[in-house]
């Protein structure tokens, strides 16, 4: 392996962690306000089918975009109908929801383009260009650093780039602004944001909301950007693979970076290598895969560090004297 | 004449066919103290969630100075000038002070202007009323009074002037509330309104200027309260003459039966909730344990019936009982003659959705009088619990019912049923008479002395002074995991109690509020 | 206190929960241009119409039996056992393994020792979450989802190195022929009933024992009295002296051995030969029938039968008309959202209606 084999995998690295940042920032919104969300999955294949087909049929990636996203907010609304107003269980609701993407996406493309469940390839407008960052053509040529900046760094489609600055952004709304203070707050303890006149209903709802509309985001990526078309069940576990990057982040956004890069980077050496041979054992592709969940779970067992969920998750909030 | 500050006509609730609240009316005049005194489950919580825009009346007007005002949340209740004290708090634990403060009530999008200008408020605010906290600190690491106190400037910081606090003494020692009650004065002088729920009423008689008596749902009662005395506001409560003292013999101990040397107990996270108890109950008598809540009552009761490990050395009846190993839990307790009413009946002495004839087994549900081969004998069991109920006169006599469909009083008598009549040699028993209703609470109280003068030893935890008191042949007082001294009921009073639940033992001296939050903030009396 | 009778709790809301979720399917059935009601004729026809479409409802109703009695299960112990896809998976190595290592002379010889093999694999694999869940407070909810993938990963990379037969398929060589299960057909032709060819086997006499001895062991026996009161307290249980750690890792080590008990049945009574996904989504549509069948074996059993034709019926519609067999995916997550998610959107207004006539035998209370 050469230094230009890693600069490739670090730019495929960064092009399979976007789907994974974008629907893990999703579910930190929706937990850290206290609802569970096991449908990150599903909103991501519904958003990713209806990307692909108004770019399709209208030849707009831009529609597609808008289409993707507004479909996964409607689930995302589903979810919160579910769990904020009839109080029922986030994590059955989620489980629901997945299914529900699963079965639609397939009937609906089925009915609309007849090719199996599959949209038909997109290309020029219908899809996302790569964007060369300034002087990337420039610095191509400097040692070590030219390299990547140029290939691994530069290049990507607009989503990739507005994933990364999501991070920072989402760690300024979180920390320090009103919004962020009232949503922690709910995710905690519902009952003291109710008490001081503040709607956790509302609140949740909006988490729900933004959780909706990046995981629209990660769906269209998926199809328009990462992908040129939507193919039946194409977000291939990434929704679970984002919820274990949220345990492993702790349900902080830069360590939720931190995560996806690690589970992107993962995936991006099981694309390249069928196995991976180290002088005295030969990792098979399988365990490689697996390894985020392999991850998570020791985690979540709590031999490296505890991940500890806000305190009022999963459960709905009934109004108590 | 002034409008009054709070004033209420016609109040009616009704939750499908209880009727929680019955054409209520009130008139709180500004700047006094009015208390409302009732039982629990006179509905007085329903009252003043009612005023806090919780649950919406289904009849009647309120009316705040003076100005019909309709309260359909928190909002308008905070804008009308409403702040409210629960009973539990409604605090984020892993925010700090400042945040909990301005939270909900913040100014603009951005924290950091929010953050200082309240910062500068929230200094105003205690230093004029003596609040002091320090802004900074997470609540997790604050004590339950320094916790009251962050839900009063919250009120304060929202500009309330009328202040309504429920049951706010509950966790607090009789000095943390008296310093409580002295907030209280003060914010009075400045005018402010406030209603003080309770059902203890030597805090009626001492606090407040009007005082108002519910009873199932009714406002029985308004009067002045320099112009009645806590024998007539106790009948008013229960709606007859109420013995307030318990009638027993004086004790006449037997052999040692439970015996406790140097007791330690560390939870979950680390901390050392009991730190060396050692105390001794003989047969017949009963030793009441008193101490603020969070103290290491419950973790005693807890070890000792097999509900967590502990180490050092305890017998019954002499033989040693295993503190950590494989038979420290609770089912081995009870072969060894140890019956325990738990402090919380419903998440602990019984299973709500399970029928009343189930949860009479509980607990005993392998005694071979239930099995019949590998399967169990559920005939046997409910023909056992037929007959248990019909003599503890549990309510309504029909074993065929969930848990949750009887009244605390009665789901309480099904617990003590269960665990009296195996007649045990030592009854561990928590809170017997919380959330009961007062004939219940008499019988109850019956049943246990019965057991002791049966000869059998008892060991009491309770929160309530006069239940202690009027029960205990012996009081011990336990602080921050610790046997302060023990006293006997006659040659001891509240105060001398109460000074102990802080962990002074000279209480002879006088001892300042300061102190004795020192001494509570020392034992680490966090919110559990 | 109980604001609904048992019999509206029981049977009332599942039912209208149900006929929610077909409304919305048949709205769906509409919008991708097809009659609703034909749909559903052809389905009913296709599902119980002929033996052969009860020989393959029935197949499918063993597979949700078994998976919807693996989650009702870790239900009463307040678990969510998301996990019986992996377990299921396990267990197909489980039965595999069991099918492929002697040359079975007779099938009453190879059941049993099948039985054992897909519950052991099914319940190991169920051991670690449900040991990290007891000892160390880990989410099984998520602990589960990942080991279906661990699971799913684990059997491509044997199906591609030590078990895989020779031929480009990633698969195991066929079963012996002594390991193969009498089939409905057999069984019915022998007291002279002709019935279609059919993968319906044995194996569904298995499934309703399992419902018998389930309901037996949490109604009859000591141990599903401890797993009742557990899962309604846990503070409770450590009072009575029921040990959580105890009771979580039994019932999810039933729980595992129910799912992977699912493999005899599509294992060794149809494929015969272990393929990379024996389960097909069936751990999936465990969660459906138990939530359905409010978590009691006999809800269980008529809720698995309901989804087998469903199933059945699903593919007869992708058979006769444009409608593809995800349609039978979408009715089964509107079955989830409505029997799970929205059940209070028809708990409420029932109970606010049953009070209401409650409240009117009430002397006393004054009518509005």
């Amino acid at each position: 392996m050469n230094y230009l084999d890693l600069v490739q995998i670090l730019d495929s690295t960064i092009r399979l962690s976007t789907p994974l940042l974008f629907a893990c920032l999703a579910g930190l919104f929706s937990e850290r306000s206290g609802v569970f969300d096991i449908g990150l999955e599903g909103k991501i294949l519904i958003s990713a089918f209806f990307s692909a087909a108004v770019a399709a049929l209208t030849g707009s990636v831009w529609l597609g975009l808008g289409a993707g996203i507004a479909a996964s907010v409607v689930f995302a609304l589903i979810h919160g109908l579910a769990s904020i107003t009839f109080r029922g269980d986030q994590l059955i609701s989620g489980v629901a929801i997945n299914f529900l993407a699963a079965g639609m996406t397939v009937l609906i493309a089925q009915d609309w383009f007849a090719q199996g469940g599959r949209t038909p390839q997109l290309s020029g407008s219908a899809r996302f260009s790569s964007i060369d960052l300034p002087f990337a053509d420039a610095l191509r040529d400097v040692p070590l650093l030219g390299p990547l900046y140029a290939e691994a760094l530069s290049g990507h489609t607009i989503l990739v780039y507005a994933g990364l600055l999501a991070v920072p952004l989402t760690w300024y709304v979180l920390f320090r602004t009103r919004f962020g203070l009232r949503l922690r707050a709910v995710g905690e303890n519902p009952g003291a944001v109710d008490t001081a006149g503040v709607s956790v209903v509302r609140l949740r709802y909006a988490a729900v909301l933004i959780c909706g509309v990046l995981c629209g985001m990660a769906g269209s990526y998926l199809a328009t950007g990462l992908a040129a078309s939507f193919t039946q069940n194409m977000s291939a576990g990434r929704g679970f693979i984002a919820l274990a990057a949220l345990i492993f982040a702790k349900w902080r956004p830069w360590y939720a970076l931190g995560a996806c890069l690690l589970f992107g980077l993962l995936q991006a050496i099981s694309n390249r290598y069928s196995s991976i041979d180290l002088v005295v054992i030969e990792i098979p592709n399988a365990f490689v895969l697996a390894l985020p969940y392999i991850l998570t779970v020791v985690i979540l067992a709590g031999f490296v560090g505890k991940a500890t969920p806000p305190r009022a998750g999963g459960e709905p909030y009934v109004k108590e004297r | 004449m002034t409008a009054p500050a709070i004033e209420l006509k016609g109040i009616s609730k009704a939750f499908g066919p209880v009727q929680a609240n019955k054409d209520i009316a009130i008139r709180v005049m500004p700047g006094t103290i009015h208390g409302i005194i009732g039982e629990n489950g006179a509905g007085k919580s329903t009252l003043m969630s009612i005023l806090y825009g919780f649950y919406k009346a289904d009849k009647g007007e309120i009316f705040i100075r003076g100005q019909k005002t309709e309260i359909p949340d928190s909002q308008a209740a905070i804008a009308a000038g409403i702040g409210m004290v629960f009973q539990h708090f409604k605090l984020v634990q892993n925010f700090t002070v400042l945040e909990n403060i301005v939270l909900g009530a913040e100014e603009g999008a951005f924290l950091k202007t929010s953050l200082g200008k309240a910062r500068k408020l929230l200094k105003e605010l205690s230093e004029e009323y003596e609040l002091h906290v320090d802004p900074d600190a997470k609540i997790e690491d604050l004590g339950v009074g320094m916790q009251q106190r962050v839900e009063i400037l919250k009120a304060l910081y929202r500009r309330a002037d009328i202040l309504i606090l429920d049951e706010p003494t509950g966790v607090l020692t009789p000095a943390e509330a008296d310093h409580l009650f002295r907030i209280l004065e003060g914010l009075k002088r400045e005018g402010k309104t406030i209603i003080l729920i309770t059902h203890k009423l030597r805090e009626i008689m001492e606090t407040t200027d009007t005082v108002s008596v519910m009873r199932r749902g009714e406002m029985t009662a308004t009067v002045k309260t320099s112009e009645t005395s806590p024998q007539e506001l106790a009948e008013l409560m229960v709606g007859r003459e109420v013995l307030l003292r318990v009638e027993k013999k004086p004790a006449t101990p037997g052999d040692v039966v439970l015996e406790v040397e140097n007791l330690k107990v560390v939870d979950g996270s680390g901390v050392e909730r009991l730190r060396g108890i050692s105390l001794k109950v003989r047969a017949g008598e009963i030793l009441g344990i008193c101490g603020v809540a969070g103290n290491g009552q419950s973790e005693l009761l807890e070890v000792l019936g097999g509900m967590r490990v502990g180490t050092g050395k305890v017998t019954v009846n002499g033989q040693q009982i295993d503190l950590t190993g494989t038979k420290s839990d609770a089912r081995t307790r009870r072969k060894r003659g140890i019956a325990h009413v738990p402090e919380d009946r419903q998440t602990e002495g019984l299973i709500m959705d399970f029928f009343a004839w189930e949860n009479v087994g509980f607990g005993y549900h392998d005694d071979p009088r239930y099995q019949n081969g590998l399967m169990m004998d559920n005939n046997a069991l409910r023909e056992d619990a037929e007959a248990k109920i019909k003599k503890f006169d549990v309510r309504p006599a029909n074993c065929w019912l969930t848990a949750k469909n009887f009244s605390g009083g009665n789901q309480q008598k099904l617990v003590i049923a269960r665990e009296l009549e195996r007649n045990p040699d030592l009854l561990l028993v928590g809170q017997p008479t919380r959330g009961v209703d007062i004939g219940a609470i008499e019988f109850i109280h019956e049943q246990i002395v019965a057991l002791r003068d049966a000869g059998k030893a008892v060991l009491l935890v309770s929160v309530e002074l006069d239940e202690i008191l009027s029960l205990s042949d012996r009081i011990a007082v336990i602080f921050d995991g610790r046997i302060m001294g023990e006293r006997l009921p006659s040659e001891t009073d509240e105060r001398e109690l109460g000074l102990m639940m802080a962990g002074i033992t000279d209480t002879d001296k006088d001892h300042s509020v300061k102190d004795i939050e020192a001494n509570l903030a020392k034992a680490g009396g966090g919110s559990r | 206190m109980d604001k609904l009778p048992k019999w509206a709790d029981v049977a009332l809301i599942p039912a209208i929960n149900l006929v929610l979720a077909l409304i919305v399917s048949g709205v769906v059935v509409t919008f991708i241009g097809q009659d609703p009601f034909e749909a559903l004729a052809i389905m009913v026809k296709g599902a119980v119409g002929s033996t052969y479409g009860w020989g393959y409802t029935l197949y499918y109703a063993t597979n949700f039996i078994f998976t919807g009695l693996a989650v009702a299960i870790a239900f009463h112990a307040r678990l969510f056992n998301i996990g019986g896809e992996g377990q299921a998976q396990l267990g197909s190595l489980g039965v595999a393994l069991v099918c492929l290592s002697v040359p079975w002379p007779h099938w009453t010889l190879a059941l049993p020792a099948a039985i054992v093999g897909g519950a052991l694999f099914g319940a190991a694999w169920a051991a670690i979450p449900a040991y990290l869940q007891a000892k160390r407070g880990s989410h099984i909810v998520i602990t589960t989802i990942m080991f279906n993938f661990i699971a799913s990963a684990l059997l491509v990379y044997l199906l591609v190195s030590a078990l895989k037969a020779p031929g480009m398929a990633p698969e195991s060589i066929r079963f012996p022929e002594g390991a193969r299960l009498p089939t409905a057909r057999e069984v019915f032709g022998f007291i002279g009933i002709d019935f279609a060819r059919t993968p319906m086997n044995v194996s569904f006499v298995v499934a309703l024992l399992a419902c018998w001895g389930l309901w037996l062991l949490l109604w009859r026996t000591r141990l599903g009295y401890e797993i009742r009161a557990f899962g309604h307290s846990e503070r409770a249980a450590v009072y009575a002296g029921i040990s959580p750690v105890r009771i979580t890792m039994i019932a999810m080590l039933i729980s595992g051995a129910l799912a992977g008990l699912m493999a005899v049945n599509a294992v060794m009574g149809e494929q015969e030969r272990l393929l990379q996904d024996n389960v097909l989504g069936a751990g999936f549509v465990g969660i459906a029938v138990a939530l359905m069948g409010r978590s009691h074996p006999v809800g269980v059993f008529i809720a698995a039968v309901l989804f087998g034709a469903l199933y059945q019926g699903g593919a007869e519609l992708e058979f006769e008309t444009s409608v593809p067999r995800e349609m039978i995916v979408v009715i089964q997550a509107l079955v989830i959202l409505f029997t799970g998610a929205l059940d209070g959107m028809v708990r409420g207004p029932l109970e606010k209606m049953f009070l209401r006539f409650r409240k009117r035998p009430a002397p006393g209370v004054a009518a509005e």
